[in-house]
């Protein structure tokens, strides 16, 4: 029977669960951390933009074009300066989905710009320097944190463009090594033309009167870098635009994010993606639209990644007539800059004028740097057609109502649930709601956990699954509870009845709990956006409802079960005879004297 | 016997019996009445389908002083014609319209903000792709089909296939008339009603499996014996968990009303409302049909079986030779059963969850050879 599977040993059951539940709350509350569960964007507010990106005459859609395009989205993302933005898949090939959400931002524009093809233009560069304003001497440590003070130099750097293969020394050593891994002291580049900056609060504040500005204020209270950077433009090289171009400083989060769109019959002030140095580039001479192909290749005995490029007959024409006019022009005025969504990817000089319509950049690429490269100049717009699948904003007020509500539902929810157990099973009633408060806790835990970890975030129909499973959770204890009475009625002590009900109810709520973890399993992988919260949260439920049986409700009723006011089963046990339909709860040894095989067991 | 708590033990022992097996063409009519309509609701009135699945755009102003038929005003001054406005419990109001290019979004936007005196960004807006509700469609009806096949392997595993009939024809069931209550009623069809639906197939197996389990452990060593058939047996199992049935019903109940509560109350509409909406109405079906079709079509498809057939020969031959007064001392007795002779009654329900019950013993204890009491469970109180 019972007790030959299951020794009965609470104790232990109970001090693993404690033990258990002490090290997540500890886990979850450690201070210095966030200590509350990440919130979805329908719980605090922000908008939430799904794209289904489309390949053109029907294809299937590659992982790569699929990769690429998010990479250009969570350029443009960036772009809008947003903390804590996400852009992540779902799905692959036709079926995939892109998902992007920007808290706090509650914008439907947001959405147009983020469909829109991407803008590559090709700009000769007038001026560069170094991305950042140079750290004095004293500098603070935290300068190794600007992503600047790496050792090699950028691919911008050191490659050039030419007809026909060569290596050759970079003339340009714009991107100049900043090795001041240790943060102090570190020298000053070699290059640093026009660095005699000051560090400028942020580029776009300094908009002056001549820029194309386009003025977004954000109504989102999170940080001041909220609003679209306004490309810096204007008409002509003309004194504002170069001292915004002294001024700029690539190291402020949001400058080097880009993404938007900038005007190519207009001068640009703008950094190199990787926010290593900044240019001063003249009017767009070719456009994406220019580029018929590119691709990386191997040049035969090099060791190093070529990008070969092709352009239509306008591209070729301008390229020659550029290339004839500034190849022979002092560094870095012999670079041009191949500038996507307002930012350098990279800024190659000419070696030669390029007649043939053919170009090669040179520099020291690896497979993988030429394959990106070349990626973005094929597809310099989106490699995919995106078609607006849903765009949801809502605004923080909305959200705080709809978290409240959910907080709410799951009291109100709790309360009833707890009054008809207490109502209906009394003292052990009072088992099964410390089991579901137990699991509360866990499931609290959890959330603020996994929202840590792995970037779980509750949603509305998360808080929903969560609440709706405190009925799968309680149906357990109902289950076991009902089992438990059962035995009595066939005559057995409580304590064997606490036992033998557990052997069967375990049983069943295990298979039952199966299907339900099932049904969440399928779910959440099959399904999209809200419906992926609500079965994960179901799941979790199931699994923290089989901890909880398993290693507080059956551990604490067999405590009970050994008290002597419990074993006799008063009307407050939950327990009570007549209720139960037999004289009185046999004990040890009344059984005994019935049956000398069931006492046995029992005792 | 007057309590609904005396009710379990009487049930338990099969004083108080329901004949759910039995009377299964009664549910079946029941449940075929409630299909049709349901069917007939969803082919002629069709489901009243959110913009989600039709691609359009969702407003929502905050609660103001603003009446419908401004909004409406608003909207249509803006170029949009035929918008629905509708005023949420809350107080705000809620602007649908027909897909919009974003020029227009923001410019409804801003006029219903202007129009609540509130800034354009706290009017909450939605715009939606008509392919999205597809996509969403496609993907449930997916999940539905990878659901139904993995329930049905791991229920013919863990019990036998015609246990996975029977929960699926149940869970089919539910569905539909959860499905058809919606098109009857035109609720509106959401993702989250979807989510709902999905759900419920948890839900109803949940309650299935539960039966099914006691009725499996019931009907345990069922071949060899001649006393009860298939059917009794598993009706009675129907009643000794009824108590919990309903029980866990309630439970499952409790929390979704709250969310309906307080979806409607607090949030007028959206999300929260929608689900509970759907778990609602599929709870209350889920928990109809584990009881009335589940467990009658498993009898249905066990009695098909010719061991079963044997044993309800065997226990009809028996009864009539009660009935002729032969008494019970030349019965077969099962194995296990070793006790002493039978009462000269007929078999009534307390008797028959007395004999079940020493069948389940005897299986519990690995089969049987021991000595068990079990006349002493059975009082009369």
């Amino acid at each position: 029977m019972a007790q030959q599977q299951t020794p009965a040993r609470p104790g232990r059951s109970l001090a693993i669960l404690a033990l258990a539940v002490i090290g997540l709350i500890v886990w979850a509350f450690w201070p210095g951390v966030p200590n509350s569960p990440q919130l979805g964007l329908d719980l605090r507010g922000g908008t939430q933009v799904i794209l289904k990106p489309r390949a053109l005459n029907d294809q299937t859609i590659s992982d790569q074009q699929l990769q690429q395009t998010v990479e250009i989205i969570r350029q443009r993302v960036n772009g809008l300066g947003v903390a804590e933005a996400e852009v992540s898949t779902q799905g692959s090939g036709n079926n995939a989905a892109i998902i992007v959400s920007i808290p706090g931002v509650s914008d439907n524009g947001i959405a147009e710009s983020l469909k829109q093809t991407a803008l590559l233009d090709f700009r000769a560069v007038e001026a560069e320097a170094a991305g950042s304003p140079q750290p004095l001497p004293t500098a603070s440590p935290s300068a190794s944190a600007s992503g600047s003070a790496t050792a090699a130099p950028s691919a911008s750097a050191s490659a050039s463009v030419s007809a026909s293969a060569s290596a050759s020394q970079s003339a340009s050593a714009s991107a100049s090594p900043s090795p001041s891994a240790t943060g102090n002291g570190a020298p000053v580049p070699n290059l640093v033309r026009a660095a005699t900056t000051t560090p400028s609060p942020s580029a776009s504040a300094t908009a002056g009167p001549t820029t194309t500005a386009s003025p977004s204020p954000s109504a989102s209270p999170t940080t001041p870098a909220d609003a679209l950077i306004p490309p810096i433009q204007s008409k002509t090289n003309d004194v504002a635009l170069q001292k915004k171009f002294l001024e700029l400083d690539c190291s402020v989060p949001g400058a080097t994010s880009g993404g938007t769109p900038d005007d190519p019959a207009q001068w640009l002030v703008t950094c190199s993606q990787d926010g290593k140095a900044k240019y001063l580039l003249q009017p767009a001479f070719i456009r994406g639209t220019n580029v018929t192909d590119a691709s990386a290749a191997l040049p035969q005995g090099g060791t190093t990644y070529t990008v070969n490029l092709s352009f239509d007959t306008e591209g070729q024409k301008k390229l020659a007539e550029v290339s004839q006019n500034i190849y022979q022009l002092p560094p870095p005025q012999n670079q041009f800059a191949i500038v996507l969504d307002s930012l350098v990817v990279s800024s190659p000089y000419f070696r030669e004028p390029i007649l043939g319509g053919t170009a090669q950049i040179e520099g020291s690429f690896t497979q993988q740097e030429a394959k990106a490269l070349a990626n973005v100049l094929k597809y310099g717009a989106l490699p995919l057609t995106l078609d607006l699948s849903q765009s949801t904003s809502i605004s923080p007020t909305l959200g705080d109502d709809q978290l409240k509500a959910g907080i709410a539902a799951g009291l109100l929810g709790l309360i009833l649930v707890a009054l008809y157990l207490l109502l209906y099973y009394r003292a052990l009633g009072l088992v099964a709601v410390f089991s579901l408060v137990v699991a509360g806790i866990i499931t609290y835990c959890g959330f603020v956990v996994l929202g840590r970890t792995i970037g779980f975030t509750l949603t509305l129909a998360g808080i929903a699954g969560a609440i709706v499973a405190i009925g799968i959770t309680a149906d357990s204890f109902i289950v076991y509870f009902e089992r438990i009475r059962d035995e009595i009625r066939d005559g057995r002590t409580l304590r064997a009845a606490c036992d033998a009900g557990w052997v069967r109810a375990r049983r069943t709520i295990l298979a039952a709990d199966f299907v339900s973890l099932l049904a969440a399993v399928v779910l959440y992988l099959l399904s999209v956006g809200g419906v992926r919260g609500f079965a994960f949260t179901l799941g979790m439920t199931t699994l923290i409802d089989i901890a909880v049986a398993f290693l507080f409700t059956r551990p604490v009723v067999s405590v009970l079960a050994r008290n002597s006011w419990f074993a006799k089963g008063g009307p407050m046990t939950g327990l009570d005879p007549q209720r139960l339909g037999v004289d009185s709860i046999p004990t040890a040894s009344t059984t005994r004297r019935r049956s000398t095989s069931s006492a046995g067991k029992g005792a | 016997m007057s309590r609904f708590g005396t009710l379990g033990a009487n049930l338990y022992r099969g004083q108080v019996s329901y004949d759910f097996v039995g009377k299964r063409k009664i549910w079946y009519s029941i449940s075929a009445i409630i299909l049709i309509v349901a069917i007939g609701s969803l082919l002629f009135r069709g489901l009243n389908l959110g913009i989600e699945f039709k691609g359009g755009a969702e407003f929502l102003v905050p609660s103001s002083s603003a009446t419908i038929n401004q909004a409406r005003d608003v909207a249509v001054k803006a170029g949009i014609a035929d918008p629905i406005v509708t005023q949420l419990g809350t107080g705000a109001l809620r602007v649908q319209t027909r897909p919009l290019s974003l020029a227009e979004t923001n410019a409804l936007r801003t006029g219903l903000g202007e129009l609540a005196s509130v800034p354009a960004s706290d009017v909450d807006a939605q715009i939606v792709g008509p392919s999205w509700g597809a996509d969403i469609t496609s993907k449930a009806l997916q999940a539905l089909i990878v659901f139904l096949i993995l329930v049905a392997i791991f229920l013919s595993v863990y019990f036998e296939w015609r246990m996975a009939v029977a929960a699926l024809v149940a869970l089919v069931h539910d569905v539909v008339i959860t499905i058809g209550i919606y098109a009857l009623t035109g609720f509106e069809v959401t993702p989250a009603t979807v989510v709902g639906v999905l759900t419920i197939l948890g839900y109803s197996l949940y309650d299935t499996v539960v039966v099914f389990d006691k009725v499996r452990e019931n009907t345990r060593g069922i071949a060899g014996q001649s006393r009860v058939t298939y059917s009794e047996a598993a009706n009675l199992a129907l009643n000794q968990t009824l108590v919990r049935s309903i029980n866990t019903t309630v439970v499952a109940l409790l929390p979704v009303v709250s969310i309906l509560i307080v979806g409607v109350w607090l949030l007028g509409a959206g999300t929260l409302k929608d689900l509970a909406l759907a778990l609602f109405i599929g709870l209350l079906a889920g928990a109809y049909s584990s009881l009335f079709i589940a467990t009658p079509v498993l009898c249905q498809l066990k009695e098909r079986d010719p061991a079963m057939q044997a044993v309800r020969a065997r226990v009809e031959a028996r009864n009539a030779g009660r009935m002729s007064g032969k008494g019970s001392g030349s019965l077969a007795v099962m194995e296990g059963d070793e006790g002493g002779p039978v009462d000269g009654q007929d078999v009534s329900g307390a008797d028959l969850a007395a004999q079940v019950d020493s069948d389940v013993e005897a299986a519990v204890r690995g089969g049987g050879g021991r000595n068990q009491p079990k006349r002493t469970t059975k009082r009369k109180r």
